[in-house]
């Protein structure tokens, strides 16, 4: 195969001292809203506010990620269809970082929710920056989060 | 023979009972491995396959990257 680190960026199950501890593919959220290209905005904003997010992400038939739907976009102008109004080629990270590496990055860059992808770039959830730096504050604390 | 196999092929060679070997250094794998996977760094490969490996079984050996 390709290397462990194959393996890990896919977000499979590892054993190991490492094992238990906190990462990108762990702490995302896999219920995070989806949608695809062609859907119109009105009722993807509609969908996600009632479900209680504010981001949401696009993806094609294999959950592929296309694209993100953060609050600006959420609330552009209702009558364009999504690929009209999202963030394409977002940055996305792999499900083994380190949830202190994610935390400092998202911080400094003010980034508020990150997808999290296998190395194929499919989905496997949405990071949110609060969660990450809780996780990472309750490591530093000394307990897991 | 050897061949190489992607991750799905792993996966189910997995199921299958086959044996996995992890060839890098033990602190590594300490850290993160395969699940079930036995260590086997590169530099004792040779000299200890044949005592540790089942003959009659696959055999997956991985190490951290491709490259």
């Amino acid at each position: 195969m390709v290397g462990k680190l194959d393996w890990l960026a896919a977000g499979l199950p590892t054993e190991g001292t490492d094992a238990a501890r906190p990462r990108a593919g762990s702490m995302a959220r896999a219920d995070v809203p989806t949608c695809r290209l062609d859907e119109p905005l009105a009722e993807v904003r509609d969908r996600v506010r009632t479900a209680g997010w504010d981001a949401c992400v696009v993806v094609n038939h294999e959950r592929v990620v296309l694209g993100l739907l953060r609050a600006k976009e959420l609330d552009a102008d209702p009558g364009l269809r999504v690929e009209q109004a999202m963030r394409p080629g977002p940055s996305t990270f792999r499900p083994f970082v380190a949830i202190e590496e994610m935390a400092s990055f998202m911080i400094d860059h003010d980034v508020p929710n990150a997808p999290v992808t296998t190395s194929d770039g499919r989905l496997v959830g949405l990071l949110r920056r609060e969660d990450a730096a809780r996780a990472a504050h309750q490591l530093h604390a000394g307990g897991h989060p | 023979m050897p061949e190489e196999i992607d991750r799905e092929g792993v996966r189910r060679l997995m199921a299958e009972g086959a044996q996995v070997v992890d060839v890098l250094p033990a602190d590594e794998y300490a850290e993160s491995r395969l699940p079930g996977a036995i260590n086997l760094p590169l530099r004792r490969l040779e000299a200890e396959a044949r005592d540790v490996l089942d003959a009659g079984r696959p055999v997956i050996v991985y190490c951290w990257d491709s490259a």
